[in-house]
């Protein structure tokens, strides 16, 4: 266990959790207004309309993947029958269909971003760098799960990875399981920690907001009238005309 | 029953000479931003047309609005909520911004930078969108005046409709053709599509005076209110990513003034006023099993507002006094329900429209005028009336989902008005058999001639003030407009991020006084130019002096 095993796998964890926690709190308190998905749909939607369900579908099977990986230990899977070489199979499966998915979607709506005038137009520095993160993230990930499966010796996360990950919520992170993972996995790791740290600060936060509450509210919502404008501390708001 | 207040809208479309002034200053006012350069709170349309967006009423290909299930059920057309979540990645029913127009302005530049040359320098159209240079092709008001008419006029849904269906066919040729104009805003429904599919729950109706609004910090962007939305009045801003639409002009109204596209309506066309609804009857209303038959459901659901019960039941439900008062006073609730010549704009889209039309006698006219006869005579009037099937069947397809009855009734009683003042005013014998004609008699339809051709700035705009208690409060805190270099928008976190810049840009208690004083009144020491009356030279108009900062 060396120095930097204990930055990045001991240290690392906590400052991200600590600036995706506080910087989304920050972030809802300081700036509502700018929260939002800043759809482009209005501009294009031949592309959009396949590109975008494509990357956000297999994105939440993605999800649902990492989290089952993670969080369930092998000993569960073990107990109830299911063989670890069986797990890997459709893991790799499911995992590889849906990332080659999510990989296709955001190429679909990278290259729309870049030769739709007005959506490129709208694309600031700050979606520009969290594009970089987010491929990189995918694409490590795409490859661990492809490589693994490729080049016959799998490395098993749930060994390495997994019980790291879980340590990490008890206050104990077991760095000597992270340092035995395989370097690919690494990689993928630190690109995913970087992907949470800028998160807060990036239009991903509208995954925050997903509005499930929607299927359990009534139709027609009331609300009444604010006490008044007074009573309202002045927030972010409409741009002033003179910016054009 | 649940007594709920409401602010409503009548417009009298036999005045709409369709200048296009209540859309332009209410963009001046509300949407003079970037990202929303396309929004029209308010837009003026010329029917028959497609309108703005185009066919907006084509509900088959836009899906906005309401329709009762096989279970007599009301549901949203675009689909329930699961469908919406399912669909919330891409929306399938999203009009494109071609679908109102692509934004432009002029590269002006070149006219005073082009270098010396035989040619004369042009400005050439830029689209807002991306910079680039563009061709104009499309705009709010194309077909304005009709104009294209022949090539886009049979591309309106009632006259594709009034094709199908009946021999008689809308003729575009420029003798036969009839035309008027007709303003549109939020309709500020009693059942709005728009805030029912919002999934993010970010719209909603106030329940003091019943305004439809987006809450701005809530919204997330997911523009399922704009395919909710039947008349498409839910706009999209392209740059901050979140919805606006029409605000009723919240700000006014809550001091009692009127709305800014009724308060500069060259016209005098519009008028405000309060009605008072049962909540509880509302969804039932709009489920009425015939299309036909939601005129009349809305009709029942406004209230008497001086029935003792009912003013028992507005009490329990907190409402004030002087909003009573109000109500009873209100023309919106005198033209549509005591008058009965106000009609919904396409009740058939089952959200409760709060906005009302005088529907225009103005085709008939015309067209008795053109053929060389009385257009002021109660018998020619009335036999136009039943002769010119086209105009009546295409309002009716725009105020009573198709049914001509209650069109024809109104258009009669304006022509039994016309007619009857006629004669008062030539100072002949009035004749009483022209107002029982119609149902109405002498004192009726001298108070409606009142109401439609007289009435005065105080008597169109009925508009109670938000609570006394309120009132102190609603005064405006400082301007922070007044801090130079402002940042707004393009912070940190993408185009929409930054410090507040406040909504409103007017004092509005300074505005009033101001409104309502002859002298110049003292209104602090800003002046806004878009609300400065020519009186003097208020404090303010000019920056200070350097000598008098020093000092
Ligand atoms: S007209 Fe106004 S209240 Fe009605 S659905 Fe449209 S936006 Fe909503
Ligand atoms: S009520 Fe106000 S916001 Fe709405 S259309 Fe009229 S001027 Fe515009």
């Amino acid at each position: 266990m060396t120095v930097w095993d204990v930055l990045l796998w001991g240290v690392l964890p906590y400052v991200m959790i600590a600036v995706l926690v506080l910087g989304t709190v920050w972030r809802y308190r300081y700036d509502k207004f700018g929260w939002t998905t800043r759809s482009s749909q209005l501009y294009e939607s031949r592309l959009l309309r396949i590109g975008s369900p494509v990357f956000h579908f297999g994105l939440l099977v993605v999800v649902i993947g990492h989290v089952i990986g993670l969080v369930i230990p092998q000993s569960w899977t073990d107990a109830v029958g299911l063989s670890e070489t069986a797990y890997h199979v459709q893991a790799v499966v499911l995992g590889g269909i849906a990332g080659v998915c999510t990989l296709t979607g955001i190429t679909i709506l990278i290259y729309r971003r870049r030769t739709t005038g007005p959506v490129f137009s709208a694309t600031t520095r700050n979606d520009k760098a969290m594009y970089v993160v987010l491929v990189a993230a995918l694409v490590a990930g795409l490859a661990t799960t492809l490589l693994g499966a490729i080049g016959g010796v799998e490395h098993n996360y749930r060994e390495s990875v997994s019980p790291w990950f879980r340590s990490l919520f008890v206050l104990q992170p077991d760095i000597a399981s992270m340092a035995r993972a395989s370097v690919e996995f690494k990689i993928h790791t630190l690109i995913g920690m970087v992907l949470f740290t800028i998160w807060p600060f990036t239009r991903l936060v509208h995954a925050f907001t997903a509005p499930l509450h929607y299927l359990f509210r009534p139709y027609i919502v009331y609300r009444s009238r604010d006490a008044g404008p007074a009573s309202r501390p002045a927030r972010r708001g409409w741009e002033s005309i003179e910016r054009r | 029953m649940r007594v709920m207040a409401q602010l409503g809208m009548v417009m009298n479309l036999d005045k709409c000479i369709g200048c296009h002034t209540c859309s332009v200053t209410c963009k001046q006012a509300w949407t003079n931003r970037s990202g929303i350069e396309y929004a029209w709170f308010n837009n003026v349309e010329t029917r028959p047309g497609q309108g703005y967006p185009r066919r907006f009423a084509d509900q088959e290909r836009w899906r906005g609005g309401w329709v009762r299930n096989r279970r007599g059920r009301l549901q949203l057309k675009a689909g329930g909520r699961f469908r919406k979540l399912l669909t919330i990645f891409a929306n399938p029913v999203l009009p494109n911004i071609r679908d109102y127009y692509e934004p432009w302005t002029y590269d002006y530049e070149t006219l005073t930078e082009a270098p010396l040359g035989d040619d004369f320098p042009v400005a050439q159209p830029r689209s807002l969108l991306s910079g680039e240079p563009m061709s104009v092709e499309w705009g709010a008001n194309w077909d304005d005046d009709l104009g294209g008419a022949p090539e886009h006029g049979p591309r309106d849904p009632i006259v594709e409709k009034i094709r199908a269906e009946s021999e008689e066919k809308v003729r575009f040729e420029y003798e036969r053709a009839f035309m008027f104009y007709l303003p549109r805003i939020c309709e500020h429904c009693l059942n709005p599509a728009c805030v029912a599919s919002c999934p993010s729950g970010a719209m909603y109706k106030r329940t003091e005076d019943g305004i439809v609004l987006v809450d701005q910090d809530r919204c997330r962007g997911w523009r399922m209110c704009v395919t909710g939305c039947p008349y498409k009045k839910v706009y999209f801003n392209h740059r901050t990513g979140k919805a606006e639409k029409c605000t009723f002009c919240y700000p006014r109204v809550e001091v009692g003034l009127p709305t800014v596209c009724s308060e500069t309506c060259v016209g005098r066309l519009r008028y405000l006023g309060l009605v008072l609804y049962d909540a509880d009857r509302v969804t039932a209303a709009a489920s009425a099993p015939d299309e036909r038959d939601l005129y009349e459901a809305q009709l029942d659901l406004l209230l008497d507002p001086a029935d003792p019960e009912v003013i028992a039941a507005a009490r329990r439900e907190g409402i004030a006094e002087d909003w009573l008062e109000h109500a009873r006073r209100s023309p919106v609730y005198q033209l549509a329900k005591v008058f009965r010549v106000a009609l919904p704009l396409h009740p058939e889209f089952r959200t409760m429209p709060m906005v009302w039309y005088v529907p225009p006698l103005s085709p008939v006219v015309d067209r008795l005028v053109e053929t060389g006869h009385d257009g002021e005579s109660a018998a020619s009037l009335f036999g136009a009336i039943e002769a010119l099937r086209i105009p009546v069947e295409y309002l009716a397809e725009l105020f009573t989902a198709g049914d001509p009855a209650p069109v024809t009734a109104v258009l009669r009683k304006l022509a039994a008005m016309r007619s009857f003042m006629r004669d008062v005013t030539l100072g002949r014998e009035p004749d009483e058999a022209i107002p029982a004609s119609v149902g109405m008699d002498t004192e009726r339809i001298v108070a409606m001639y009142r109401l439609l051709a007289l009435a005065k700035y105080d008597e169109r705009y009925v508009v109670p003030t938000a609570y006394e208690g309120e009132a102190q409060q609603l005064e405006e805190i400082g301007c922070s407009l007044d801090v130079d270099g402002g940042p707004g928008m393009g912070g940190p976190f993408g185009e929409a991020s930054g410090r507040p810049v406040p909504v409103s840009v007017e004092t509005f208690h300074a505005l009033r006084t101001r409104q309502t004083s002859d002298a110049v009144a003292d209104i602090g020491d800003r002046v806004n130019l878009l609300n400065w009356d020519g009186k003097g030279r208020p404090p303010g108009l000019f920056p200070p002096r350097r000598t008098e900062e020093r000092r």
